[in-house]
């Protein structure tokens, strides 16, 4: 028997809000399967089976809300008695006390450091092993890795930054090219003294990755791309500009619909969160001069691929099926030797909507698991 | 990064950062330094509830005591703002309006359109408004509608501490004039506020919760009251969606609109009293404009109409509280034709 | 400040602006060309032209209802002031302000104001900027008589005293606020004793000698440049019209203005005296008028020619329309 609890999504959660059973009673449900929808204050996303079975029971009711590590429901075997399941959910229940606010605040929690006048914010989780460092997309932040970070450092510390320009780090960006982003992730390897690193890169953090393994491939263990820039012409018309232009929430919730397969992951809340990053003094101006490096009359002017042949690591590449910024098609055609993943019905934040396969394949990955 | 801070300190925090970044922001009002001309301290008082305590150290020359005289000094900041300064005016009280309105509503309201748009007028009202404080009939108003009413205003009532700092930015960079009202009540309140600067947009209502059996549109204070009777109300199976206008003037329409569409039943929640008011605008506009989607008659929660009494059973009642407000929720939800 | 034979042309010539200006207005509002409120300023032509020629384009003035004078002196342009009164879009506001509103603030007028006492307490911010940005420049606040009166003018020379402001205020007293005498309306004696009263200097001056005007300028004006703070001066002046065009003015006895105009005349007062001691022949007086009818002639021509504003313009200029 598999408690399904509520998870933790990020440092600041503390309860989220049962919206929807997406599963009934007595179904077969594989691990990974998303079972119910849940909302915190950052997001809306579906919670995962934990393991393959029957979904005996649904415990918490649609509309509840409920403390991080509460029951939501029970899995188990179909030949578990009923007496049995009731006993399992009672003693969870009976010995389940929420984690106190004071336990809350005492995880990992982000930092600064200084690289080449650019203060940066990071958030470390996980301790050893080979690290790991996650580069997000353009205008994204730490926060976009909410629900791969702790999974992923199970086995390795893992490192998520905020690029400059983006999320708690400072807003110069200096000419805003993809060579200087580059540089910048790799004065933060150097100021943590991480010789090398598995990286990862989702949009534009994946042609930042690129750039540093065929500039330094002996710093990057291995690669990852997800929905990566550089590889190919087409990019969503004025994507990049509606996003960097929009101070509005009537501007910017069209612009960030189009990063999901499933526009309902765009809340209020996630709205807001964007919108308080985007008001910050010195983020337009970033982001345009970041964007001006990246598009040219509709078309991607950052190409990747001579960079990738001269890095000789292992290289995964992973897309969303239904990416409308950059479409799943420049996945096709790549050179030998890369393990590529398509997800199906899932955008351009696969590690967002589809979480479990993506933490799934990199922590494979990482091991050199994976086969072209 | 974000940190806990009141809203006073929201409000001191966004006059240094702009004081800081632009020269020709200069603070005047009465006792906003406290002690000029005097033998004690400087910086004594730093406005009279502090909101400004500490700017005269490092500002000097740019934070200006003022005599009790609010027409020559707000008509001097509407004239410093036609003549390159940033000049944020601080009105004690709203209720002081009535000796300086000739500066606000025919000076500096009029002159970017009166110029045939080669004026602009870039000041800052900032005034203390609301009740609960038994400050009585003479300094506990909420005018703020008479504001709303005058073309080339701009009119904004922070909420919360993020909002007060970013609300309090723009109308320091916008190039209008902005009455930025702040509640006597919500100084203490506490939220997060990161600590670089921002500014928030005017004219972008916050859907501070959602819901979808009643809407309650509210402002100020009120929003606070307002969300206090919606978690009572949840409890009982109705679901509120609670609209802060954040500013009246822009408005939000559209936000207003769509919630009004969205749950069909309305109650407004306004600290003034009721006729000519922002009570009555709204539920004009979802009359106008949202007719057909209404399922029950808007109903409106507002003072009544009189001054504001000073005992304390008095302006208890005076003040609509979160079991009026939830009393017309229940009311708006049950109502069948 | 020495005049020089060049600024006494210069001065000759915008007094004869004003007073063609405002007698050609008089014709075409009586002829029905213009709309609306106008109040003009002949006669009263030397207190605008003494004050302003010690005024730089940095310098900044206020102004009242019968503001075209302060205008013309302080360097409006001459055809888009009146195109401003005819309601054109060529006009100073493009035709919404008008004639109560003229304002060219690049001029460094701050506009006339439709509000009496409006002007003083926006010249203490004027006059605030100047010092907070450390500059030598001044504010001028012009206020009639009726003005004089008003809450605000007090409470300004009061704020203007306490903050040592660049600030000088010139009361332009017509003997009438509308059609209420001076002597009934103001409580005390006199207007410069008022202002004493208030911490500054105050000079009261024959506001039809452009010299008296001038010198008395020149002082306050020297004063609040070196940082000594702010000024009075009272013009005591006649108005040539009403105080509004269509104005009776059965409050006045008949022949004042008349009398005014036939004996104590700014332009005739500033021309003999120029004439006889200054080297100035009255040829170069005469070219200067003709120079000036040819310029109002073709103001009020182009004015009348020109277009009204776009009628979609009347919900531009404010940041939202509902």
């Amino acid at each position: 028997m598999r408690a399904l609890v509520m998870p933790k999504w990020g440092l600041t959660m503390t309860q989220g809000v049962v919206v929807k059973w997406l599963v009934d009673e007595g179904a077969d449900v594989e691990q990974g399967a998303e079972l119910l929808d849940v909302e915190t204050e950052k997001i809306l996303s579906a919670v995962e089976s934990p393991a393959s079975g029957v979904l005996r029971r649904r415990v918490a009711a649609e509309g509840s809300t409920l403390p991080v590590g509460a029951l939501l429901g029970v899995i188990a075997d179909a030949d578990v008695s009923n007496e049995a399941i009731d006993g399992f959910a009672a003693t969870f229940e009976a010995e389940f006390t929420p984690e106190a606010e004071a336990e809350a605040g005492e995880g990992p929690s982000p930092q600064q450091v200084d690289v080449d006048g650019h203060s940066l914010r990071y958030l470390k989780m996980g301790e050893g092993g080979e690290p790991a460092v996650l580069v997000h997309g353009f205008g994204g932040d730490l926060n976009n890795w909410l629900f791969n970070h702790e999974a992923l450092s199970a086995e390795r510390a893992v490192y998520a930054l905020d690029l400059p320009g983006h999320g708690e780090s400072s807003k110069n960006v200096g000419d805003g090219t993809v060579g200087s982003l580059a540089q910048a992730v790799a004065g933060f390897m150097d100021a943590l003294e991480l010789p090398a690193v598995h990286l990862v890169g989702h949009s534009l953090g994946g042609a930042i990755a690129a750039e540093l393994a065929g500039a330094t491939p002996d710093r990057v263990r291995s690669l990852t791309l997800i929905a990566s820039i550089g590889l190919g012409r087409e990019f969503l018309p004025g994507f990049l500009d509606g996003f960097a232009t929009a101070r509005r929430r009537r501007q910017i919730k069209p612009v960030l619909e189009a990063l999901f397969a499933d526009p309902a992951l765009v809340t209020r809340r996630l709205v807001n969160e964007v919108l308080q990053y985007k008001r910050l003094d010195g983020v337009e101006e970033a982001l345009a001069a970041i964007a001006r490096d990246l598009v040219a009359d509709g078309e991607q002017t950052v190409a990747i691929r001579e960079r990738l042949a001269t890095y000789p690591g292992r290289i995964l590449v992973i897309w969303g099926a239904d990416d409308q910024i950059v479409p799943a098609s420049h996945a096709v055609g790549l050179p030998d030797g890369m393990h590529v993943e398509v997800i199906d019905a899932v955008g351009h934040m696969p590690m967002m909507e589809a979480s479990a396969r993506v933490n799934q394949v990199l922590a494979a990955h990482f091991e050199g698991l994976l086969t072209a | 990064m974000a940190r806990t801070i009141t809203l006073l300190q929201a409000i001191n925090e966004a006059l240094d950062q702009e004081m800081a970044r632009d020269s020709s922001v200069i603070v005047m009002g009465e006792d906003v330094v406290g002690g000029s001309g005097a033998e004690g301290e400087m910086d004594a008082w730093g406005g009279p509830l502090g909101v400004t305590k500490g700017l005269y150290g490092k500002y000097g020359d740019r934070m200006l005591d003022t005599p009790i005289t609010e027409s020559a000094f707000i008509g001097a900041a509407v004239g410093a703002a036609a003549s390159g300064l940033r000049p944020v005016a601080e009105l004690m009280f709203s209720d002081f309006v009535g000796v300086c309105f000739d500066q606000i509503y025919n000076q500096a309201a009029k002159f970017r359109y009166m110029f045939g748009g080669r004026a602009e007028t870039p000041v800052v009202v900032r005034t203390m408004y609301g009740a609960g404080l038994r400050a009585a009939a003479q300094h506990s108003q909420s005018p703020y509608s008479i504001f709303t009413h005058v073309p080339g205003l701009k009119c904004v009532m922070p909420v919360t501490p993020y909002d007060a700092k970013g609300l309090l930015i723009q109308a320091i960079r916008d190039n209008d004039p902005v009455i930025f009202f702040e509640h006597k009540g919500l100084y203490e309140t506490e939220g997060e506020v990161p600590e670089q600067s921002y500014s928030i947009p005017f004219g972008e209502a916050n859907v501070v919760r959602e819901g979808n059996d009643v809407s309650i549109i509210s402002l100020g204070l009120m929003v606070h009251r307002s969300l206090e009777a919606a978690e009572t109300l949840a409890g009982e199976g109705i679901q509120c969606e609670v609209v802060d206008l954040r500013t009246t003037s822009p408005l939000d329409e559209d936000t207003v609109l769509e919630s009004a569409e969205n749950t069909g039943r309305v109650v407004v929640v306004d600290e003034a009293p009721p006729r000519c008011s922002i009570a009555t605008d709204i539920s004009a506009l979802i009359a106008q404009h949202a007719f057909d989607a209404l399922e029950a008659p808007i109903s409106l929660v507002t003072a009544p109409h009189t001054p504001v009494p000073f005992a304390g059973v008095l302006e208890d009642q005076y003040m609509p509280d979160a079991a009026r407000i939830a009393a017309a929720v229940r009311s708006v939800a049950g109502y069948a034709p | 400040m020495a005049l020089t034979k060049n600024d006494l042309l210069r001065a000759y010539r915008l007094m004869r602006t004003i007073r063609e200006f405002e007698e050609r207005v008089h014709v075409e509002f009586a002829a029905g060309e213009i709309e609306g409120f106008v109040h003009l300023y002949a006669g009263e032509e030397a207190c605008a032209v003494g004050v302003m020629l010690h005024l730089t384009k940095a310098d900044r003035i206020a102004s009242t209802h019968r503001g075209h004078g302060h205008c013309i002196a302080k360097g409006v342009d001459v055809p888009a002031m009146m195109a401003e009164i005819y309601g054109r879009a060529t006009g100073s506001c493009r035709g919404k302000g008008g004639s109560m509103h003229i304002a060219d603030l690049d001029a460094g007028m701050m506009g006339a104001n439709g509000i009496v006492g409006g002007g003083p307490p926006l010249i203490c911010g004027a006059a605030l900027a100047a010092k907070v940005q450390g500059t030598r420049d001044v504010g001028v606040a012009f206020i009639g008589d009726g003005a004089s009166n008003q809450g605000t003018t007090f409470e300004s020379m009061n704020l203007a005293t306490v903050w040592n402001l660049p600030a000088i205020f010139v009361a332009e007293n017509n003997g009438y606020a509308e059609a209420t005498a001076a002597d009934y309306a103001i409580g005390a004696g006199s207007l410069a004793d008022r202002a004493e009263g208030f911490g500054m200097p105050a000079a009261t001056v024959d506001g039809h000698d452009f010299f008296a005007v001038h010198e008395a300028a020149g002082e306050a004006i020297r004063r609040a440049r070196e940082g000594d703070g702010p000024s009075f001066i009272e013009c005591q002046v006649n108005r040539y019209y009403g105080h509004y065009e269509g104005d009776a003015q059965t409050y006045r006895p008949p022949g004042e203005a008349e009398a005014a105009r036939a004996n104590h005349d700014c332009l005739d007062m500033f021309a003999g005296r120029v004439t006889a001691s200054a080297g100035i022949e009255r040829e170069e007086l005469d070219d200067i008028d003709r120079a000036v009818a040819a310029l109002i002639d073709g103001a009020v021509s182009s004015a009348k020619a020109d277009p009204a504003p776009a009628a979609s313009e009347y919900l531009t200029d404010v940041y939202i329309d509902y």
